[in-house]
Order: structure tokens, then C-alpha cells, then sequence
């Protein structure tokens, strides 16, 4: 674990991996140390915002250095089934990839449970971890400029849905109709960290 | 009892409404937002008796006009811009009194890019997942003003301003100097791009928003081109594309980015750097209070 501060505004911690990160967050979570407002969980860190004002980052070192991880305990936030037409634009792209057949990519991305890691890029995105490890990709080489909303895609070790219509680099594989983010709905994201995910293949 | 209101009758290049914005968001990808330069933001609230969190108008490079309906008090802080009452002028930096049905302007500030107009009683349209602010990038919160928007003002808050006029150290009109930390990502880069960082000024170009202000100045070059996985980022980050030109992070950055942050501007010094306008030069310095 590597502690690199922010000037007097944060604390990024760096971890081994994504489970690392999440025992560190769901600890955190539990018992924050003062003046942290909010934890920004990602890939291999855990980033700590402080209130500049309250908060004194050499304390919150101490604070996190004591703070024993707590393994498996993400919380439990329940399971949500998301239809998918697998015609995505990259679908023979992350065949050709991972050396699977476009057929065997749809049976292994709705085969496992996926479950939300953490948040980022953009309102309502979340990013889903645990799924086959024979589906782990590369980005694309030059993103999108216009993925529409409801694109399914792979990068790295994670799967996600696009909340709304953006700029995005990731292998598309299919789409959903699902809205995953309405503002106006309570609560507005579907992808909150702890939800597990299972997708299902739907006709078009 | 009828509610009084301000309409907009002119905006500027950019007026938007702006509270403290929406901290502990980020597991939802949700970004804090809020007032670029919050200490003016908290002043302007405190000459109207307002709660510190109050939403008003952020104004960028002036040229709002808004018409009273019903009295109205109000203050104007931040960028220092000629304020005028039914073509009277009037001091910023202290409450003013506006009779219902007066046209309420602010000019052009000579120094600083975003100036504040708080209303006795707050700016109260209606808040998105807690919050009045505009997120320019979520595309969260209010539309930003166009001409003939009515916001409705708040209930007045039962103390007074007990602050008449409040001294205030206007922007700085040409050289800024921001306080730095080095980190969390300075192994990144070559051994002398932290040196070169605080050697010259940078210049704050035209491509500057509340996301972040792009930079001009001397390439910051890195160790190798490993790719950094997407990490947590702070309002004051220098984040460092691949052309080496650092972008600064103001209210509405991401709360993740994928590219290493060499240094990150101490806390004090973020609303100064909201404050530095297109073609100003920055100059950054080590240090600072622990």
C-alpha cells in the first residue's frame, strides 16, 4: 500500500488490485476518518477527499494505515438482469481478440455474474468486475467520438453500459435498452457499487 | 404571499446557477461541481445573511442584466465588475438594496472571470440529487441562463447581514502565482519536469471551462508511455495529457482521469486560479504552509 497525497485536498492509495481497493473502500466506508468527504474507488486506488479546512492529510494517513480491510464486505445491494442484443460494432474485433468465436464472447459475457466495482467516467457508469477472465481486452486504439446510449462494451478486466450518448473507446459488443441513469428516478443510477449484474441475450 | 423572483433578461458569455455542489457522489460517477471560486460564492451569501451553501448566479466575464420582482436584497463578489441599479452605481463586496421592478446589471470586470450575484434568501430552483449547481460536463442541474428565465428567491433567512462592506483583495491582473505540491504521480515524469513546471509561466488559453483551464507554456515530459488505469482526481490537479501541456482542475473535472498528475494546486490557491482569465499567465511555486 502506497499513500501519494493530493496537495491538502485528497490522499491516493495505491493498491495490488481491484479486491485490495474494495476491502480498503468498504473499511473506509464504514468509519471515515474526519474531514474525508468522499471515496473515489478505481481500478488499483482508492482516492480519500478531504475538507481542506478540517482535515489534516498526515491524520488521515495514520487513520488509513490503521484501518484493517474488510475482505468480502462490499455491500449487498441485490441482482439486476440486463437484456442485451449482442451486435455490437466490435463483437468480431473482441472474437478476434481473445481468440474465442463471436458465439462462445456472448455465452461467456452473460455466463458469469458481474458485479458493480466502483463508479466514474460519467453519471450513472459503473464499472463491472468479476466476470470471465477469457474476455479481458485492450481499449480500442482511437476511441469513438458518438457511442449511443445503451452500448455495452469491454475494456481491461471490466464490462459497462454507457449512461447517455458520449464519446467512449471501448469495445461494444452490444446494447441495451435498459436506462441505467434517469435523474429524475429514485435512485437514479441502477449501477450503484454492490449491485450484481447478470446479463441476458435478447432478441433485437 | 407571492414569491419574489429575478428574471433574466441578459447573460453574458456565461451565467450559470451555482451552490457548494454535491460531494459524495463519485460512486455514482457524480462529480462535486458547485462555485468555481467558493469563497466568493460563501462571502457574497454572508453579506445577505444567507446560509454560506446558498445557491446564486455565477457570472463569467459579467454582462448579466436581471429585473427585480419584488424587493430584493442582494450582493455581488468574486470578479470586480461595475454594478449598477437602475443605472446607479453601486459597490460589490456589500449588500445592496433593489426595489421591485429595477433592472439590476453587471458590467464587464476589468480583472478577475467570475463574478457572484447572491439574492437575499437564495436562488431556489428546484435541486438535483441535492444540489442548484450546473455540472457543465455531467449535464447535471439547472440549463445555464438564457434571456427570460424567472428564478424563484427563497424565503428570507431569519439573520441579518451584520457585514456592510467587506474588504476583499481583488484578483490579480497579470502574474498569478499558485502554491503547488508535487504528486501523487511526479515519478512519472522526467526528473526536470518539475523544475520546468515552476521555471516559466504558463499561459491560460481560450480552451478553458469550469472543467478545467488548458495551459500553455513549457512541455512536461514523461519517464516512459506506460498507460495509467483511471484513478480518483482532485479540484487543483495538473493532469498531464500525452502533449505535456498541463490542464488544471476546476469545479466540474471528472472524478476520475486517466492521465498522471504531476502536481496538485494547494486548496487556498484553487479560487484565485477560477479567477485567472484567458491570456493571463500563471506562475507556480513549491511550497506554501504545510
Amino acid at each position: 500500500m502506497r499513500m501519494l497525497p493530493c496537495a491538502d485536498s485528497g490522499l491516493l492509495v495505491e493498491l495490488r488490485d481491484l479486491d485490495e481497493v474494495l476491502a480498503l473502500y468498504a473499511a473506509l466506508d464504514a468509519d471515515r476518518p474526519p474531514g474525508v468527504v468522499d471515496l473515489v474507488p478505481a481500478a488499483r486506488t482508492l482516492l480519500l477527499r478531504v475538507d481542506p479546512d478540517t482535515a489534516d492529510i498526515a491524520e488521515v494517513q495514520d487513520a488509513v494505515q490503521a484501518t484493517r480491510p474488510s475482505h468480502g464486505g462490499q455491500q449487498e445491494r441485490g441482482l439486476l438482469r440486463v437484456p442485451v442484443v449482442y451486435d455490437g460494432e466490435d463483437l468480431a474485433e473482441v472474437a478476434r481478440l481473445t481468440g474465442l468465436t463471436e458465439r462462445e464472447v456472448v455465452e461467456a459475457h452473460t455466463g458469469t455474474e458481474w458485479r458493480v466495482a466502483f463508479g466514474g467516467f460519467a453519471p450513472g457508469f459503473g464499472y463491472l468486475s468479476g466476470g470471465d477472465s477469457r474476455l479481458v481486452v485492450p481499449r480500442r486504439a482511437e476511441p469513438r467520438t458518438r457511442v449511443p446510449v445503451g452500448a455495452v462494451g469491454l475494456a481491461g478486466e471490466f464490462s459497462g453500459i454507457y449512461p447517455r450518448t458520449s464519446p467512449g473507446g471501448w469495445q461494444l459488443i452490444g446494447r441495451t435498452d435498459l436506462e441505467i441513469w434517469r435523474v429524475d428516478r429514485d435512485p437514479p443510477a441502477l449501477l450503484r457499487p454492490g449491485v450484481r449484474v447478470r446479463f441476458e441475450e435478447a432478441t433485437a | 404571499m407571492t414569491r419574489s423572483t429575478v428574471e433574466v433578461l441578459a447573460t453574458g458569455p456565461l451565467s450559470t446557477v451555482q451552490d457548494l455542489g454535491r460531494p459524495g457522489l463519485s460512486g455514482i460517477g457524480v462529480g462535486t461541481s458547485g462555485a468555481a471560486d467558493r469563497g466568493s460564492l460563501r462571502l457574497a451569501n454572508r453579506l445577505c445573511g444567507n446560509d454560506e451553501s446558498a445557491a446564486a448566479v455565477e457570472v463569467t466575464l459579467g454582462g448579466l442584466t436581471v429585473r427585480a420582482h419584488g424587493d430584493l436584497v442582494i450582493a455581488v463578489t468574486g470578479a470586480p465588475c461595475p454594478v449598477t441599479i437602475d443605472g446607479r452605481g453601486e459597490a460589490p463586496n456589500a449588500p445592496l438594496r433593489v426595489p421591485g421592478g429595477a433592472e439590476v446589471r453587471l458590467g464587464t470586470p476589468e480583472r478577475g472571470l467570475r463574478s457572484y450575484l447572491a439574492v437575499r434568501g437564495g436562488i431556489v430552483v428546484d435541486p438535483v440529487l441535492g444540489s442548484r449547481s450546473t455540472d457543465v460536463l455531467a449535464g447535471l442541474g439547472p440549463e445555464q441562463l438564457g434571456p427570460g428565465r424567472i428564478l424563484p428567491v427563497g424565503p428570507a433567512p431569519h439573520g441579518h447581514p451584520h457585514v456592510d462592506i467587506a474588504p476583499v483583495a481583488p484578483p490579480a491582473i497579470d502574474e498569478v502565482t499558485l502554491d503547488i505540491v508535487p504528486g501523487p504521480r511526479h515519478d512519472w515524469f522526467t526528473p526536470e519536469a518539475l523544475d520546468t513546471l515552476v521555471s516559466r509561466p504558463y499561459e491560460v488559453t481560450a480552451d478553458s471551462n469550469r472543467v478545467g483551464m488548458r495551459l500553455a507554456g513549457p512541455e512536461l515530459p514523461r519517464r516512459d508511455t506506460a498507460e495509467l488505469p483511471s484513478e480518483g482526481m482532485v479540484t487543483g490537479a495538473l493532469q498531464v495529457p500525452p502533449n505535456g501541456l498541463p490542464t488544471l482542475f476546476l469545479a466540474d473535472h471528472p472524478s476520475t482521469g486517466g492521465y498522471p498528475v504531476i502536481a496538485v494546486v494547494r486548496a487556498t490557491h484553487v479560487d484565485q486560479a477560477a479567477q485567472s482569465r484567458p491570456g493571463q499567465r500563471i506562475r507556480f511555486r513549491l511550497g506554501g504552509k504545510r
